[in-house]
């Protein structure tokens, strides 16, 4: 059973990943180009439905499947591709309200602060990251210099705007 | 100059505390080499050919003296007692230990420094006019400016994990003194006496392996725009730009593959569609940074002749280190990191200490570092020339050859760089050797001398009047001349005036050139304006008409 950080909560994930078995009614993750390929298969389906993003994809072709979304994946291979911040930044810009979750294997506690400033609410850890230290990690800073959610923006301290 | 606030200096200090952790976990071994890797560039720390490197930021090239005596006082404590400052204004020290380093981030942070984003592949160390604020020339001073755009840029959560290095300057005078043509984002000033004001925007330009020159991509940006056009540009390099191979993954090379037109567009529809989401520029944020650089307290001098009856050393001291002031009876002076003999931008602790003391008593304070790896104490009054000369004489930091071939710019090359292919240190000192006699380098007049130990072009080589590169042939050092780059003005990239000379012939090689000039030039005529008239085949000539004999 995979567990994932969720809004600092240390939950059960419910959600199925492209080639993990899947029923009718699981939540269900799919690659971006089988959404394309097969485009009733968001409608077919009883369960909710969530596309996965490769690092390449742009998040504005998304555009008109986001009302029919609840869950966009981004994905964060390593520590040194870093598109998915913008992605994640554009999903948000976009209005998506539904969970933007952080995958790969450079979901790790040094860079969650700057993923959930960007919009990712949810984080499925690298393998071997302890989630006690990611949720310490998500504390540390206090404040950001940029407008951006949870932490308060130096701005708005300075100003009160 | 700007002083932090309590949220500033919070936000230095949870960043020290958070490196501390991932330094104690990579010794743990529960980080891995790759990951600590990206996470140390970020915070400065680079691993070198003997030693991990330090790069302290020095935003846009000022410091106050407090802060100098903080970086004496650590580098006698976990270096070898020197510094050298670099292009990019800042800061290296070459030997501390990985185990020590969190603790130098620490006592950064109690004088408001610190080592964020000097490295690694997110926006760096924000560059400008090393004569800002005291200039006469200038529109508007950019470092309110600069100042806002180190803190936007600082763990900027969109911007940190770019497919590469990104560096900003911004220039607010009629000179451009800040090599605008030589950055990813350049910014000219523009406006102001009335006018509203705002930017001119360049993009792409970048030295290194494949020297581009930036291009104009907007020619008015109102300031308030300033973050959300920013965010525009990089939001488009940052899902567009090359991962695939680390040297084409610069912006310069996105822009020429798109077309500066296309890229044009890119931005501005991404301009147009994130505006509403990006941080505005408000008046009261501009007032507030602003007020921290208000002009220092000047009093009322009038303007004297400081040379009259003084030495001959005195006079042309006067006349190459130091520079007009915009406020009567004041003067602008550079410190030489360039002494013969020494490593260019060095500059040991003892000297620290006593510049610092030195912009207490005559300089209210402050001290700048330039992209040329000298100083500036900018507010000198001229009635003080003589007395800082004769103390700056003991200090060896007052050769008076800026601007001259010998206020060469030098990378620290093979001899502590891991990525070098080439020593720049022994042949600055062969350069300084040659050239020793001032009178010879007066005549030469302005020359900007610059080199690199490799292709990475730290020491700008592209961009001097005389470029010099190291390259290695079979495990020997080897030098590859440029000749016709300029930074400013009319900027240019040089142009390769043959095969490259062993390390023994740099320096003779070098003569050779400047005996073209001075047989070619014209009445008063300066070398850039000679090799552009005359163009590089007589240099080339000259240069391999017969074997050079060894220095």
């Amino acid at each position: 059973m995979r567990r994932i950080l969720r809004q600092r909560e240390w939950v059960i994930d419910h959600w199925r990943y492209p080639g993990e078995p899947a029923s009718q009614t699981d939540a269900l993750i799919v690659p971006l180009a089988e959404l394309r390929a097969q485009p009733e298969q968001r409608m077919r389906r009883d369960g909710k439905l969530g596309v996965r993003l490769a690092p390449a994809d742009d998040p504005e072709q998304l555009r008109a499947d986001l009302p029919h979304l609840s869950l966009v994946a981004v994905e964060f291979p390593n520590f040194s591709d870093g598109r998915a911040f913008t992605q994640a930044t554009v999903l948000r810009r976009l209005g998506f309200a539904g969970e933007v979750r952080a995958v790969g294997a450079g979901v790790k506690r040094d860079l969650l602060p700057l993923m959930a400033r960007c919009g990712c609410d949810a984080f499925d850890l690298a393998e071997g990251e302890d989630p006690h230290s990611a949720l310490q990690a998500l504390g540390r800073y206090s404040v950001a210099y940029q407008k951006a959610e949870p932490l308060p923006a130096v701005e708005r301290v300075r100003f009160g705007a | 100059m700007y002083h932090y606030d309590a949220l500033d200096q919070a936000f230095v200090e949870q960043r020290v505390a958070e490196f501390r952790d991932q330094t104690r976990r990579f010794l743990a071994g529960s980080l891995s080499e790759e990951e600590f890797k990206a996470l140390r560039l970020r915070n400065g720390l680079y691993i070198q050919r003997h030693a991990p490197m330090l790069r302290i930021a020095i935003p846009y090239g000022l410091l106050s003296s407090r802060q100098l005596r903080a970086l004496a006082a650590i580098t006698r404590r976990y270096d070898r007692g020197i510094g050298h400052f670099t292009t990019r204004q800042n800061l290296q020290l070459n030997w501390p230990k990985l185990p020590e380093v969190p603790d130098i981030l620490a006592e950064l942070a109690t004088v408001q420094m610190h080592a964020i984003q000097t490295s690694g592949n997110c926006v760096r160390n924000v560059t400008s006019d090393h004569l800002a604020g005291v200039a006469a020339d200038e529109i508007e001073d950019p470092r309110p400016y600069c100042e806002l755009i180190r803190q936007w840029a600082t763990l900027h959560p969109e911007f940190t994990y770019l497919p590469r290095k990104f560096k900003i300057a911004v220039s607010g005078s009629g000179e451009d003194r800040a090599l605008i043509q030589a950055h990813d984002i350049g910014l000219r000033i523009r406006g102001g006496a009335g006018a509203p004001l705002g930017f001119e925007v360049w993009v792409g330009g970048g030295l290194g392996r494949q020297p581009i020159l930036a291009q104009r991509v907007r020619e008015f940006l109102p300031a308030e725009e300033l973050f959300a056009y920013l965010e525009a540009v990089l939001r488009v390099y940052n899902r567009l730009g090359r991962r695939d191979n680390i040297h084409k993954a610069r912006i310069k090379i996105l822009v020429k593959s798109l077309g500066i037109e296309r890229m044009r567009e890119l931005i501005e529809q991404e301009w147009r569609s994130g505006r509403e989401r990006s941080p505005r520029l408000t008046p009261e944020q501009l007032a507030r940074v602003r007020a921290h650089f208000e002009p220092p307290p000047y009093e009322t001098r009038p303007d004297i002749d400081p040379t009259c009856g003084r030495e001959a050393p005195f006079l042309a001291w006067y006349r190459y280190n130091t520079r007009a002031h915009r406020v009567s009876g004041y003067r602008a002076v550079f410190v030489s990191l360039k002494a013969h003999g020494r490593n260019p931008g060095d500059i040991t602790a003892g000297q620290m200490e006593a510049v610092a003391d030195l912009a207490e008593e005559l300089s209210f304070g402050e001290v700048r570092s330039t992209h040329d790896q000298n100083l500036v104490l900018a507010d000198v009054p001229q009635t003080e020339l003589y007395r800082l000369w004769l103390r700056l004489r003991e200090l060896e930091l007052a050769t008076a050859n800026i601007g001259t071939l010998t206020d060469m710019i030098a990378c620290p090359g093979l001899d502590f760089c891991a990525l070098a292919n080439a020593g720049t240190l022994s042949v600055a000192r062969a350069i300084q050797a040659r050239f020793d006699d001032l009178d010879y380098l007066y005549d030469l007049g302005p020359i900007e001398l610059k080199m690199s130990g490799c292709m990475n072009a730290c020491g700008h080589h592209h961009i001097g009047h005389i470029g010099i590169l190291g390259v290695d042939k079979h495990g020997e050092e080897w030098y590859q001349i440029t000749l016709g780059g300029a930074g400013s003005g009319r900027a240019a990239l040089g142009e390769v005036i043959g095969p490259s000379v062993p390390q023994a012939q740099v320096a003779a090689t070098l003569e050779r050139i400047l005996e073209v000039y001075r047989d070619e030039r014209a009445e008063g005529e300066y070398f850039i304006d000679t090799v552009r008239r005359i163009g590089i085949e007589p240099f080339k000539e000259r240069v391999y008409a017969t074997d050079l004999a060894a220095a």
